[in-house]
């Protein structure tokens, strides 16, 4: 079977900085994900608890804020390999694009995976753009 | 009081698996009974050969394109029309017992409202529904039958089939005596089993609505669909050893394979195992692989689920006629899509719009008061129309988003309002493979086009005379005596298509 390899992008009227600072922290990816109800952040090593009640251990591989990248690999014995990188890209002044891309192996994990990580994009656009920053 | 409607659907059930459409393997009395009363159909077309978007279709009354589920695993939005609605805002109560597969079932975030009820969720009339209660294939998973095995009858959970393998790819695992992929020995009791639980289901709602309310109750049962499954103290109700081999599968290899290759490049591809298109078959799996005895026991587990969905029927229906309420109830009886069930020497399904995926079971009980007499249609019918039915049937005008109209009662009430042409679709795109397909069914003909994807530049096509050639053996796309048919059909086909939804909703699950 091939890797299983997907990606969504999202544009929001946001800076990427201002983006990066919540997208960036592994420690808040529960206030943007939907579905994933807390973690456990120690270090490079991070638990996500989801809300169907799984638990997923996660190794963070880069955490690059100068780049705007964030990558992260699961660690669950099902997964023979991982990767979610997540990058978020200025488009001007106030304006970026975010990158949520997943490859897996098995190939279908990437495709479950994936709809959580287009409805995370969906959520951060939405918080970001409540957000009381001027989008001009 | 208008008049009470139970929807009673199947799971990837093939036309010919009735008696009173030629039948031969399993005993449907109880279909057979509600054809011999009513209205049967002899060519009702799904809008899709998977479950998702046909499903979305038969809620909503639109073809895949306008409702935007255009392949397993996209989501149908919660607020997308539905029938259900309608008639629960007309008054009636409604249900929904058994699978709706409306939303994905693969949902570790827990994201779909169908995933959650059996947790405590309300169900606060989801899609129209005051009642939700949803069964799928096992034991897995959150849905209220699975929390049922698991918390009630734990010691059998393990016994059903793993549909899905260590990779979450269908699995291709055989079993039975033949090795048959997908086909398992399950000691189940009867009684515990999902058919029987839907129908213990329905019963007990319908007993908690009074004879005076209207309802509408859509019964949708798992089987006939893979895994084969079914409790294995009714296996020997068929010896798959007595079967004949199904029509449509030439037991030379060398004439079978002759006219898969008459067929589009992905029909041989498939078959020899170099292409998966989707991921609603066994992506292990080879179909050259599949032997005739593979065929006959398939056939005969098929046959068994098809036994029990209507034995179980028929209680629902004598719990009806127990209250003497039964002659005031229409029925209407059908499933999603079909099962390729050896054809070709292929099963499961896939982007093949052949009779075995796409000839249907639809039966049509009017109740008493609506005087209809027994008839049999001939005129090509889809899913479509089921919704725009059941309107009519409650004295409901026909929403305008609705694109089908009520099924015909006979021939020539079809021909009166025009029933000429279904059209059917396939989109998919998944792990790198593209599949477009666009079909008309029209009279004797049915024709497909293939819009450019991974095995298609655009001009491949099939067309076959449904009289003529009723396995759809000899594909007519290139022959020069067939030109001018094959020109009107694609002419009706592009002018009847509706205008698909864009940009296409998101792929969220494989299934």
């Amino acid at each position: 079977m091939t890797l299983g390899s997907i990606r969504h992008e999202i544009v929001i009227e946001r800076s990427a900085s201002t983006v990066w600072e919540l997208a960036g922290d592994a420690g808040r990816l529960h206030e943007w994900f939907p579905g994933i109800v807390s973690l456990d952040l120690d270090g490079t090593k991070r638990t996500i608890h989801l809300a169907g009640g799984l638990s997923m251990p996660e190794d963070i591989v880069i955490n690059d804020a100068l780049a705007r990248r964030f990558e992260y690999s699961i660690s669950l014995p099902i997964f023979v390999f991982h990767r979610g990188t997540i990058d978020v890209i200025s488009m001007g002044e106030n304006r970026c694009m975010v990158v949520y891309a997943c490859e897996a192996d098995p190939r279908t994990m990437a495709l479950i995976i994936s709809g959580g990580c287009y409805r995370a994009l969906q959520e951060l656009k939405r918080q970001m753009e409540l957000s009381t920053e001027a989008a001009n | 009081m208008a008049r009470k409607i139970l929807f009673i659907t199947t799971d990837q059930q093939r036309y010919d698996t009735l008696r009173c459409n030629g039948g031969t393997v399993a005993r449907t009395p109880v279909a057979d009974r509600l054809a011999a009363e009513g209205v049967r159909y002899e060519r009702a077309v799904p809008q899709s050969v998977v479950c998702m978007p046909s499903r979305s279709t038969i809620i909503t009354g639109q073809s895949p394109s306008t409702h935007g589920v255009w392949m397993n695993g996209v989501p149908l939005p919660v607020d997308a029309p539905s029938v259900a609605e309608v008639l629960h805002e007309a008054g009636y109560r409604t249900a929904l017992i058994g699978k709706p597969h409306f939303e994905p079932f693969l949902d570790p975030f827990n994201a779909f409202a169908e995933n959650r009820f059996a947790g405590g969720e309300p169900v606060n009339g989801h899609r129209g529904f005051d009642h939700f209660i949803a069964a799928t294939h096992g034991a897995a998973g959150s849905l209220a039958y699975s929390r049922f095995i698991q918390s009630e009858h734990p010691e059998v959970a393990g016994g059903f089939y793993p549909v899905l393998d260590g990779e979450l790819e269908v699995n291709a695992m055989g079993g039975g005596e033949t090795g048959m992929p997908q086909l398992w020995t399950n000691p189940i009791p009867k009684e515990w089993y999902h058919t029987d639980w839907c129908a213990d289901q329905a019963i007990t709602w319908l007993n908690g609505v009074s004879e005076e309310e209207d309802f509408f109750l859509w019964l949708s049962f798992p089987d006939p669909h893979h895994p084969q499954d079914v409790p294995s103290s009714e296996l020997g109700r068929i010896n798959w050893r007595d079967l004949d081999l199904p029509a449509a599968y030439p037991e030379d290899r060398l004439v079978r394979e002759a006219i898969l290759d008459a067929k589009p490049a992905h029909w041989r591809a498939w078959y020899d195992g170099t292409l998966v298109s989707n991921y609603e078959a066994p992506a292990k799996w080879v179909p050259a692989t599949l032997t005739p005895d593979q065929i006959r026991e398939f056939t005969a587990y098929n046959a068994i689920a098809c036994e029990l969905i209507g034995e179980a029927i028929g209680r629902v229906i004598a719990s009806l006629e127990a209250r003497g309420i039964a002659d005031d109830v229409d029925i209407v009886f059908s499933t999603d899509h079909g099962d390729l069930g050896g054809d070709f020497g292929l099963a499961f399904k896939g982007p093949y719009h052949v009779d075995g995926l796409m000839r249907l079971p639809l039966i049509w009980r009017p109740s008493r008061s609506a005087d209809i007499a027994p008839s049999v249609v001939t005129s090509p019918v889809g899913l479509i129309d089921l919704a725009p039915t059941f309107c009519a049937i409650a004295g409901i005008p026909v929403p305008q988003w609705m694109e089908g109209k009520p099924l015909p009662i006979s021939d020539d009430d079809a021909e009166a309002r025009k029933f000429e042409r279904v059209l059917t679709e396939w989109d998919s795109e998944l792990f790198g493979v593209a599949m477009h397909l666009r079909t008309i069914t029209r009279g004797d003909w049915v024709l497909t086009t293939y819009l450019p994807g991974t095995t298609a530049n655009g001009t491949e096509g099939e067309l076959y005379n449904l009289v003529e050639d009723p396995n759809q053996f000899v594909n007519l796309w290139d022959d020069p005596a067939s030109a001018s048919m094959r020109t009107d059909l694609l002419d009706d086909l592009w002018a009847h298509q509706p205008k698909q939804l864009m940009p296409l909703r998101t792929l969220v699950a494989p299934v």
